[in-house]
């Protein structure tokens, strides 16, 4: 099936509003999303089952945490670092969080100029934004080693809960690799809008069919969702 | 330029992407002196979840754009994440049972 964009929703709409129109939407026997693409619905679809994921995660950590009777760790001592003679508790998980919602932000101007055709302004905010991912995955990886040269491990930890460990890795892992990807994706993609595809319809190499512009906002979603997790394990890994 | 959604895309000045960063950059703020400030109980949590949901919100509303989405697709993703919150309340439950009974039954050992 060729990906072709779809008809704009406002010609195909009728007058309802509100549960009407979602009624309408999902029981008109045609495709339901009306004026979205298959590729964002299936990112958001994709994006969706994500979320189930980590709120698993999240939810095993709170089950360890509430249900034993040794003392947590306190997130705030763990993480806190040493800068010019200042003990600062938590100072690189917020650098993180900053360096994050500032790719967040490159990121949203990046599918704006998108849409305005904006080749070159595009791509560099793509970059900038894959630069931005990448520091974060640097840190993260600082972070690790600090942890791991203190002695935490995914069975024992030098200050409490053994849980800790595992409730860390699992976590933070799970949420680096998905930084990770997000880097390449974004690195992919920026070269695309770099080299003209869009402009010209270029076949893409796998796919073998020519993309759409579209494809910046699909990324996006996929690295705002990156920075929206982040949003979660903050408050409840680094802030309990 | 003025808010549209169409196919051939998301139209909206970039003021409003740059007045979402700022906010995002005050809430992450409040949530850090929170913890440097290290307020304790109700209050710690009350602020914490607040500034989260507000972050949350403000993401997928404005940089997500699922605030010019169709009602269709937003209440399909948005509404399937709330059964979280039941398996949520689940597992507190069964926390409060696991810690009663250890500390009931297993008082000394390190569980």
């Amino acid at each position: 099936m060729p990906d072709v964009a779809p008809a704009p929703a406002q010609d195909i709409a009728t007058e309802r509003t509100g549960w009407r129109a979602v009624v309408a939407d999902w029981s008109a026997d045609r495709r339901t999303f009306r004026g979205v693409s298959w590729g964002k619905a299936m990112m958001w679809i994709f994006l969706l089952s994500d979320t189930f994921i980590f709120s698993c995660f999240l939810i095993a950590y709170m089950t360890a945490r509430m249900s034993t009777t040794v003392p947590w760790p306190n997130a705030s001592e763990v993480f806190a670092l040493e800068i010019f003679g200042t003990n600062l508790p938590l100072i690189l998980i917020a650098i993180m969080t900053f360096v994050l919602i500032s790719s967040s932000g490159t990121m949203a101007m990046a599918v704006n100029f998108a849409y305005r055709r904006d080749r070159v302004k595009t791509a560099l905010l793509m970059l900038a934004t894959a630069l931005f991912g990448a520091a974060f995955v640097g840190m993260q990886a600082f972070e690790w080693t600090k942890l791991i040269h203190e002695g935490v491990r995914p069975w024992e930890n030098p200050w409490g809960a053994p849980q800790f460990g595992a409730a860390f890795f699992m976590i933070t892992g799970f949420h680096g690799t998905h930084v990770t990807i997000g880097v390449i994706f974004l690195l992919i993609i920026a070269r695309k809008v770099w080299r003209g595809d869009f402009d010209q319809g270029r076949k893409g190499f796998f796919t073998s069919r020519s993309g759409r512009w579209e494809i910046v906002e699909i990324t996006g979603l996929y690295w705002h969702f990156v920075d929206l997790v982040w949003v979660f394990i903050f408050a409840f890994f680094y802030l309990w | 330029m003025a808010h549209a959604a169409t196919a051939e895309g998301q139209q909206h000045p970039i003021k409003l992407y740059l007045v979402v960063w700022g906010w995002l950059f005050i809430l992450s703020a409040f949530s850090y002196l929170v913890d440097y400030f290290q307020l304790e109980g109700m209050l710690r949590w009350a602020l914490i979840l607040l500034f989260m949901a507000l972050k949350a919100g403000l993401i997928i509303a404005v940089f997500m754009h699922m605030a010019w989405e169709r009602l269709a697709l937003t209440y399909a993703i948005l509404l399937p994440p709330l059964v979280v919150l039941v398996f949520l309340g689940i597992m507190m439950f069964e926390s409060d049972y696991t810690l009663y009974m250890r500390e009931t039954f297993f008082a000394g050992a390190a569980l």
